[in-house]
């Protein structure tokens, strides 16, 4: 589904990876870790092609990221959701609206999803919320409404970046459960993380691989994870 | 681009509308570039439109018209002016000839030597207008026959005076149409930059409706059409405004000559509504060609 083939990144004149190989199967779920500064956010910027490897290949759904055209770019991303860490939005929309963007952005009626979105809107905790504008939003709420946003068009994969980051014990367990049923529906789940307890919380009820960025390098992490 | 999509830029797509914040200092300036833009524009078409009908008028009026002056002393000057009809008679193309009775030579010096001029103790030379034909009569041969039959003759058929007079306003015709061409380049100069803005101010937005899968040509549409309305808006106004002001305008009179005629007549008054549409088109190019280029450094 997503594929890194001797992938390699340079910035700033130096390799923040190199020759990383790795492959997210359909319906697995996977934690991606290491220290600050590693490059998870950027291996997964890779994976949806928000940023180009300086070597090596990326493919999604068998088709070589490099080869696409911005259209087909973007119809890619329609099947990828993206929680970013520092999650944006629209600030002059309500959070409804933000939230049914996907929708919107893909030419479908957002009114044909309003009972898709109520739900959702309910499960992460924000239907009080809907009318809120995103600069009114806590840290919590903005990382709830950026998961939201990212699974409202039940895309095949899910890429998200410290999801958990801003949210307290209870609300993690309550994301870490949405992902994990999304999962269980099918979905590819990747998470970049340095929060063991949530990535051990998720090992006990999932199957889930966790790959760790270290030396610039990609690797299973032990079995103490 | 085809149809579908020009009609999906006018009429459709409403959530691409929403996505481009309704505020923001690039509304303002793109309303009153346009709405200032229009307004001057409106003013350049109608001078010259005015400037056209004037050339128009003196080239084709007065191209008819001629004046025969017969300086002679009182006692010879009315058979003199007989010999000149006769001779006006008889020339191929003229087709009218006739003396200006006194009261009409005193009319004309009225303006410079007062209205209760002696003019029949003056010598004053006879004037006759001649009016010619479409097909107009051969001046240099009436000049030759002239000069044999009567050599205090002078035929005068304003082509010294007429033509720098034709030249002028169709200088001021072509000057018109330059100006609105320039009009038309710094309102699209100053669009594309208040897009460029947009475009960069609303950096965010750009990079979120990437990220959630949309197309360039959803982004670029929901710039295009908020900057076309924009542009659209304050040129109807601008047009508005200034159609006013030259309705306003006093009305032409022999007195007042060519500034008094500034303005439109008749269909004229339709052509500046082309204007805002003609803004709307111009805003229309440059905010896509801004939004490609600000989209191509997207990833």
């Amino acid at each position: 589904m997503i594929e890194l083939e001797q992938v390699g990144y340079s910035y700033g004149g130096g390799d923040l990876f190199d020759g990383v190989s790795a492959r997210l199967t359909p319906g697995s779920f996977h934690f991606l870790t290491g220290p600050s500064g590693a490059g998870k956010t950027t291996l997964l910027k890779l994976c949806y092609g928000a940023l180009t490897p300086t070597s090596g290949r990326v493919s999604a759904f068998e088709s070589d990221l490099a080869g696409l055209d911005r259209d087909q770019m973007a119809l890619m991303r329609r099947r990828i959701g993206v929680v970013h860490q520092d999650c944006r939005f629209l600030d002059h929309l309500p959070l409804a609206d933000n939230i049914a963007l996907p929708i919107s952005v893909s030419g479908r009626d957002p009114a044909a999803y309003s009972g898709n979105l109520a739900e959702l809107m309910s499960w992460v905790g924000l239907a009080d919320r809907a009318d809120a504008r995103p600069p009114e939003l806590s840290g919590g709420e903005r990382q709830r409404a950026a998961l939201a946003r990212a699974v409202i068009m039940s895309p095949d994969i899910i890429l998200a970046d410290e999801p958990t980051g801003n949210v307290d014990w209870e609300m993690s367990e309550r994301l870490l459960h949405l992902l994990i049923e999304l999962n269980r529906m099918g979905k590819t789940v990747l998470i970049a993380s340095h929060d063991l307890a949530l990535i051990r919380a998720a090992k006990a009820r999932v199957q889930a691989r966790v790959l760790r960025i270290s030396d610039r390098r990609l690797q299973l992490a032990g079995a103490d994870l | 681009m085809n149809r579908g999509r020009i009609r999906g830029i006018i009429f459709g797509e409403t959530a691409a509308d929403r996505v481009v914040p309704r505020s923001g200092f690039t509304a303002q300036l793109t309303l009153f570039a346009s709405g200032a833009m229009a307004f001057l524009a409106v003013f350049a078409l109608a001078l010259s439109v005015s400037a056209g009908r004037l050339a128009d008028r003196w080239s084709s009026e007065l191209a008819r018209a001629a004046t025969l002056r017969i300086s002679a002393p009182a006692e010879t000057r009315a058979r003199q002016t007989e010999t000149a009809l006769a001779v006006l008679r008889q020339t191929p193309g003229v087709a009218s000839a006739r003396p200006l009775d006194t009261d009409e030579q005193r009319a004309l010096l009225a303006p410079w030597l007062g209205a209760d001029l002696p003019i029949e103790s003056l010598p004053v030379p006879q004037l006759i207008e001649i009016i010619a034909d479409d097909d107009g009569y051969d001046a240099q041969g009436l000049r030759l026959r002239l000069s044999a039959e009567l050599p205090g003759a002078v035929l005068d058929d304003h082509t010294r005076w007429r033509q720098p007079l034709i030249s002028a306003a169709q200088s001021l015709r072509r000057l018109g149409w330059i100006s609105i061409l320039l009009i038309g380049g710094a309102m699209a100069a100053m669009i594309t930059l208040a897009a460029n803005a947009a475009l960069a101010a609303n950096a965010q937005i750009i990079d979120v409706l990437r990220l959630v899968g949309a197309r360039d040509r959803f982004i670029a549409h929901a710039f295009v059409r908020r900057f076309t309305y924009r542009a659209l808006i304050g040129g109807g106004a601008g047009t508005v405004l200034a159609m006013l002001c030259v309705a306003f305008l006093p009305a032409a009179s022999d007195e007042g000559g060519f500034l008094t005629g500034l303005g439109f007549r008749g269909a004229a008054w339709f052509v500046p509504i082309l204007i805002p549409f003609l803004g709307a088109a111009v805003a229309f190019a440059a905010t896509a060609i801004a939004a490609r280029r600000r989209l191509a450094e997207v990833t």
